[in-house]
């Protein structure tokens, strides 16, 4: 037991207390989609399938759509761009680390409402290029999500010896490509995973990139949806906020399997 | 590290390479798919950014923009970013901290601190938008909370509706400042080693003597890095604020919002520019402290 640990009256009073901020928003925002007129009601929750109002939430749906492939794409860049490059900073370049972490660790200080003021012009060139398509805006959500999936890739790094796993697969006469697909990537499974579902809830959460770039995303489009149906965006928000909980709580539950195996 | 047999120092960083003989510049190569890509949209957007705060709309360079932070409205706009920053860090840090003296001795594998964890995540990273959304269900004009009270007699909003100008920012801010703190604070906490308390009390000490003489010193560097933290954290924030005010610049992000979808603020060309190079050196000299002081507090951790 740890001798530091308060007593159980002190833990009961900070966990209400504190617990009491948090559940009172949620709650009544829960409560707020219940409403009926005077009453209460599930009306606001079962308008979602509702055809007549389906053109009144298209923005959501085009929103939501937009973000997966957003995420999609992003993830894609985390898995083959960022994770390949730490292998090779790990195994090749160990010396290049405290620059390369720097460098990685830098959007946190960067806030996104300065980034997008660079964007913009960037976006402008891409969009001549590439077109408007929503899914260009990757490439900005990529360096947003870099502190975090970097902190879950290297954790794994960390917590494996891939060094002495690349040189057995190499001696025993694998290509390099065998090794990172075949002995590395597995290894790194727990880390590769949190990595991804972190940036997709990065993705799914994004606004200050996207609204002032004006492309439809999931946030954008709940923005668009409040000011004609406060109750909808409500119950979207209830929704997302749940769908990123289960998520951490997946990563979280992943992060136990690395250490379970660290220790076997 | 050559030799097979050294995978004791497999975790020992040697720059040696993996294969005898193996040519260096191929695996350079590999680096420089990566090395573009933050070139292309972390470097580039950075330097433009800041660059442009520096340049008028035909190229030339020209101090204007920067003259124009000196301007009465946008030091108003630093000032009640700095306050509003500094007094949701200060509540969430303290608030934060005893959330994680209460978690302190929980299991880190048990349900309370599973839960804790991801809910300490979605509110301080993903929210946003939803979080304003939320606030303004429960004490916006129609919201629950607001119209519970109204019904006791009591009206929030007597004085107007402060929930959509700047103190309507202040609660919605603390809920995610608080998780931000849990998040950041927890591991300096845990790192207090129960043997101090043991020690402590084998040596005729309190509880309290533990806290004052032992446990605040040495988390005091810790608490400080992570009060930064949570001030550039609200100074960098954008989404909850322009979810809540539509309208207006009370902040430097929604100042910056203006500069960006009309022309002119204040007569002037490129201010979002200047407005994102003033932002950068307040969040860049904060998580600078921030660095040193994390360092310092690392001391005790590991």
């Amino acid at each position: 037991m740890n001798r530091l640990a308060p007593s159980r009256a002190t833990r009961l009073v900070i966990g209400i207390l504190v617990g009491a901020f948090f559940v009172i928003p949620m709650l009544s925002t829960f409560l707020y989609t219940l409403r009926d007129g005077d009453g209460f009601s599930l009306v606001h929750w079962a308008a979602l399938a509702d055809p007549e109002k389906a053109s009144a939430y298209a923005p959501i749906w085009v929103g939501l759509g937009n973000s997966l492939v957003l995420a999609v794409v992003t993830v894609a860049i985390v898995l083959f761009l960022l994770a390949p490059t730490m292998i090779l900073v790990h195994l090749r370049f160990p010396r290049l680390r405290p620059g390369f972490e720097f460098l990685v660790l830098l959007p946190i200080s960067i806030p996104a409402i300065v980034l997008v003021v660079g964007l913009a012009p960037i976006y402008r060139e891409i969009g001549r290029m590439l077109g408007t398509g929503a899914w260009t805006l990757a490439f900005a959500y990529g360096i947003t999500v870099l502190p975090f999936a970097y902190r879950a890739i290297q954790a794994s790094i960390d917590a494996v010896d891939i060094r002495t796993l690349s040189e057995a697969a190499r001696s025993l006469g694998a290509g390099w490509g065998a090794v990172v697909v075949r002995v590395i990537a597995p290894n790194l499974r727990p880390g590769l995973l949190a990595a991804s579902l972190i940036s997709v809830a990065v993705v799914l959460g994004e606004f200050t990139i996207a609204s002032l770039l004006n492309r439809q995303v999931f946030q954008t489009a709940l923005v668009v949806v409040k000011n004609t149906d406060g109750y909808a965006a409500a119950v979207f928000t209830l929704l997302a906020l749940a769908f990123a909980f289960v998520l951490l709580i997946v990563i979280g539950l992943a992060g136990r399997i690395r250490v379970g195996k660290a220790e076997s | 590290m050559t030799s097979p047999t050294s995978h004791t120092l497999g975790g020992a960083e040697l720059d040696a390479p993996l294969r005898r003989g193996a040519p260096r510049i191929p695996a350079a190569i590999g680096l420089v798919p990566f090395a573009a890509y933050l070139l292309l949209f972390l470097a580039l957007p950075t330097v433009l950014a800041l660059a442009s705060g520096l340049f008028d709309k035909s190229g030339t360079f020209t101090l204007d923009n920067i003259a124009a932070l000196g301007d009465p409205v946008i030091l108003t706009t630093f000032a009640n970013s700095a306050w509003l920053s500094a007094l949701t860090a200060i509540i969430g840090a303290v608030v934060g901290a005893l959330v994680c003296y209460a978690l302190l001795g929980m299991r880190e594998t048990g349900a309370v601190r599973t839960a804790v964890d991801a809910a300490a995540g979605v509110f301080a990273q993903f929210g946003g938008v939803m979080l304003a959304f939320a606030f303004i269900a429960t004490i916006g004009l129609q919201g629950v909370v607001t119209q519970l009270l109204l019904g006791a007699g009591i009206d929030i909003f007597a004085s107007g509706p402060w929930i959509y100008e700047l103190p309507g920012l202040i609660l919605p801010y603390v809920f995610f400042q608080i998780p931000l703190m849990v998040i950041t604070f927890m591991p300096a906490l845990s790192a207090l080693k129960p043997q101090w308390a043991e020690a402590n009390l084998t040596l005729g000490g309190t509880s309290a003597s533990f806290w004052m003489r032992i446990g605040v010193p040495v988390l005091s560097p810790a608490f400080l890095a992570c009060t930064l933290l949570l001030f550039a954290n609200a100074f960098s924030s954008y989404a909850t604020a322009a979810a809540l005010a539509s309208q207006g610049s009370q902040i430097v992000p929604l100042q910056i919002r203006t500069a960006l979808t009309s022309e002119t603020v204040l007569g002037r060309e490129n201010l979002a520019g200047a407005l994102a190079l003033g932002m950068i050196v307040v969040v860049g000299v904060v998580m600078g402290l921030y660095s040193l002081i994390q360092r310092r507090a690392a001391r005790w951790q590991g």
